[in-house]
């Protein structure tokens, strides 16, 4: 009989993604309206993450062990978390939706001949019955979906759905060393990096003011830039832009860029992907001008102009430019 | 070398959508369709290399016959043949059902690379690639945002968060997951659309099996996303008053100015 809730927690050389505390965050609220314990999986790591996972509430740490899990791969995580899935028979599988887990966790899953209840916003638990939302349209639409079929569910949660500082600590997990079998490695990983020293820090900026693809062209760009020279801010963008080579790659805010939280954000033409959101919803004030009245950016938005930023950005420049003088 | 991509037609980026009678999906009526951006990007990554290394570029597309629009353009790029897995309703199936119809489908070409978007522009289930790979036994990468086959070996360049990356070396045969942004795509010419009415796109149903797949969740309800901050709308409609009535707020509610 399938029992217990399994969650996945991410580590590079020892240092714990911070999104695995959400997932187990996730994974404790639905422990307790389902009444099941909690079990924490880390693969290939030193005892250091071991215990620090040990600190939480859970009903123990499982640290599968393997050589060939010291550097991340798809094919030995896949191999690894299928022997712990399998040893353990969990009714759910819980991991944060991070990149690495978008990696490997379909694989995994595609072993019990499923797929994934991946990027979840929400959980709702009523008895048995446990509701996953998810977003579609690159966030412009909610889905509400439920599993079915045989044991064991697995659902990704994205970063954000649950608070890292909400995950209940307790008074020290047992943990439980599994040595698993892993197969054939068919890929070699060389050292992680990063591209460039990033030539701007964003993360230190008081305000910011974000273009996305309602800029439409590259010359239009100076319009913005007038208007973060008025607020006294710097100019960023989301992915598409830099994507288009309009703006340098350490001006992109996102998962795959920048995090930043300044006090005032501005968000011109951007409709709000959630890999945009990530990156900047902690902002204090947001202001969002779009044309579509339904665009994503507009639920986290303080303050919003359905138009053509065209006609918005030089008059509210030239206003600002009054009110500052 | 023998290249398939796997190419997803979506509703158009910019489209107003709106919920259908049953909650389950949105009015399709008077929607127009364009490919999944990620998949625009992994044809162009597959045409780049046969560029360099030779060979064949083969396109598969699931769903009814509006995809043909995606599969034409494709060919008109440079694609040069084309496999329409023909049927309604299968964009719904769930990410482990599609992953093996266009498995089953492709099994028999015996690629050298599989590329694919590394996630779709409406489910946004971002699984498809990974388990087809998974299904066909081949090792993948996802997230690539640049390929190195200059050499004997495959080398992949795969994004990881926050600005890092990681170069990975890869067995062929393999699937990769391509990231939006590899390079610039290319616009189908004049003549790559008068060559593209000559190639060949195969129809084929999906393998009863595959599609009897089933899948393991079910959309009960699809809405408009609760909203997180109660937002002030400002203008009513006329831009310019807006703008002058939002500097007014940044200074005097947001004090932020």
């Amino acid at each position: 009989m399938p029992n217990g809730i399994l969650v996945f927690i991410e580590h590079r050389q020892g240092a714990i993604n911070k999104t695995s505390f959400e997932a187990v965050a996730a994974a404790q609220a639905l422990g307790a309206g389902a009444g099941q314990d909690v079990s924490a999986v880390v693969l290939g790591a030193d005892a250091g993450v071991a215990r620090e996972v040990a600190a939480y509430k859970l009903a123990r740490v499982i640290s599968a062990e393997n050589p060939k899990l010291a550097d991340y791969t798809s094919d030995a995580y896949a191999d690894a978390m299928e022997r712990v899935v399998r040893a353990r028979d969990p009714q759910y599988v819980l991991l944060p939706h991070t990149y690495l887990v978008r990696d490997y966790a379909p694989k995994l899953a595609a072993r019990f001949g499923k797929g994934l209840v991946s990027d979840c916003i929400r959980m709702k638990a009523e008895g048995p019955m446990v509701t996953f939302t998810r977003r579609l349209f690159l966030g412009k639409m909610d889905a509400d979906v439920v599993a079915k079929g045989e044991p064991p569910v697995f659902a990704t949660f994205q970063s954000g759905a649950y608070r890292a500082d909400q995950a209940e600590r307790g008074e020290g997990a047992q943990v439980e060393s599994l040595p698993v079998e892993v197969g054939e490695v068919r890929m070699q990983p060389e050292a992680p990096f990063q591209e460039v020293k990033q030539a701007v820090d964003l993360s230190k900026a008081d305000v910011i003011v974000a273009i996305g693809r309602g800029i439409k062209s590259q010359e239009n760009i100076a319009l913005a830039q007038k208007l973060a020279d008025a607020l006294g801010g710097d100019i960023a963008a989301s992915r598409p832009i830099c994507d288009a080579g309009w703006l340098p790659i350490d001006r992109q805010i996102g998962s795959s860029g920048q995090t930043v939280a300044p006090k005032l954000y501005v968000a011109l033409g951007i409709s709000g992907a959630i890999q945009h959101l990530v990156g900047m919803k902690n902002s204090s004030t947001i202001v969002a001008v779009n044309k579509d009245p339904e665009a994503p950016i507009f639920d986290i938005a303080d303050y919003g102009i359905v138009g053509d930023l065209f006609e918005v950005v030089p008059v509210l420049t030239e206003e600002i430019k009054k009110l500052k003088s | 070398m023998k290249i398939v991509v796997l190419m997803k037609q979506v509703p158009n980026r910019d489209a107003i959508l709106r919920v259908n009678r049953e909650e389950k999906w949105i009015e399709e009526g008077d929607l127009s369709f364009e490919v999944s951006e990620s998949d625009g990007y992994a044809l162009e990554e597959a045409l780049r290399l046969k560029e360099k290394k030779g060979g064949e570029v083969v396109v598969c597309s699931l769903g009814p016959q509006r995809v043909k629009s995606v599969i034409k353009d494709a060919l008109a790029r440079g694609a040069d043949r084309a496999i329409h897995i023909l049927g309604d309703n299968l964009e719904h199936v769930g990410p482990f059902a599609t992953a093996k119809i266009l498995a089953e489908a492709i099994r028999e070409e015996q690629a050298d690379l599989v590329l694919t978007g590394l996630q779709s522009d409406d489910y946004g289930y971002g699984q498809t690639g990974v388990i087809a790979a998974e299904l066909l036994g081949l090792p993948h990468a996802t997230i690539v945002i640049e390929v190195d086959y200059s050499g004997e070996q495959l080398r992949v360049k795969r994004e990881l968060e926050s600005g890092w990356y990681q170069w990975y070396t890869m067995r062929t045969p393999c699937l990769l997951t391509i990231q939006s942004g590899i390079s610039q795509i290319r616009y189908a010419t004049l003549k790559g659309i008068m060559a593209a009415k000559k190639k060949e796109i195969r129809e084929v149903q999906p393998a009863a099996d595959a599609a009897a797949a089933g899948e393991f969740q079910t959309v009960t309800r699809i809405y408009l996303p609760l909203k997180q901050k109660q937002t002030q709308f400002l203008g009513d409609g006329d831009a310019k008053r807006g703008a002058a009535q939002l500097a007014e707020k940044l200074r005097n509610e947001a004090r932020v100015i």
